[in-house]
């Protein structure tokens, strides 16, 4: 795809980092607020399909890394069975690091929400790399489906040409 | 005949769904809110979240959220493995024959 003008160049370089601060929000005050890790990391996600629309996919595809969103992906859903682990002797997925009275922190460094909070970072860190992840994967499809590159040779359904 | 048994059992099934929706007690009126007010009343306290919903999907409710999260992964895996480059994972013949 190509950039498209000026003009929705210069809204998404005015607003797009306004949809990541947002996101980044939601899923940071997922314990006090309406929202979440789910629903935070899929606005920012959104910001990587804002950029390939408005930038085109040869600009965006030199910027980013697949990798790192792959890695975002394992590491969101294992690092929340890690902290629901945690709740062990309890029970599991127990808020086992936050005081039971709430309100005080247990130490300066942990968020006085517990493990809810780190867990609504890894479910947003997980969501965040996978639909990113998607993204990129379909837009790179399309791509491929129409020079036929990097599809060794097949074309449509049909894998052998007759 | 296939078509008579087909009706048959469209009206057995619509006569017992008309059946369960009368027993439906009504929208906003629980039979018992023993169990939500609990969760109401505690778990703020007991879970240290002033949201009672993260509360739920991140505590109470933590199984569900790990498969939710499994969910996404496994949609991940599948469109990576069909959409992937099939040349960067060594699939394909570069367009040789034989």
């Amino acid at each position: 795809m190509r950039p498209m003008s000026v003009v929705v160049t210069k809204v998404c370089d005015i607003f797009a980092w306004f949809m990541v601060v947002f996101g980044a929000l939601i899923i940071n005050n997922g314990h006090n607020t309406p929202g979440g890790g789910f629903q935070g990391g899929a606005v920012v996600a959104t910001f990587l399909s804002f950029l390939l629309a408005a930038y085109g996919s040869r600009r965006v595809f030199a910027w980013v890394r697949e990798n790192i969103f792959g890695f975002m992906a394992c590491f969101g859903p294992l690092s929340f069975f890690v902290f629901g682990c945690l709740g062990f002797p309890h029970s599991f997925f127990f808020n086992s690091i936050a005081v039971p009275e709430g309100g005080q922190p247990i130490s300066d460094w942990l968020p006085y929400a517990g493990t809810i909070s780190l867990m609504d970072l890894s479910v947003g860190c997980g969501v965040v790399g996978a639909l990113s992840m998607i993204i990129l994967l379909m837009y790179k499809s399309i791509h491929m489906v129409e020079t036929g590159e990097g599809m060794g040779g097949e074309r449509g359904h049909d894998r052998f040409e007759r | 005949m296939r078509k008579t048994v087909f009706m048959a059992a469209i009206i057995v099934l619509a006569g017992l769904f008309c059946g369960l929706f009368e027993e439906i007690h009504p929208f906003g009126i629980p039979a018992s809110t023993a169990m939500d007010d609990y969760f109401i009343v505690h778990a703020p306290e007991d879970r240290s979240s002033h949201n009672v919903v993260t509360s739920m999907v991140f505590d109470y409710r933590g199984f569900d959220t790990i498969g939710e999260a499994s969910v996404l992964f496994t949609a991940l895996s599948s469109i990576a493995a069909l959409f992937r480059n099939k040349d960067a994972r060594g699939e394909g013949d570069g367009g040789r024959r034989g």
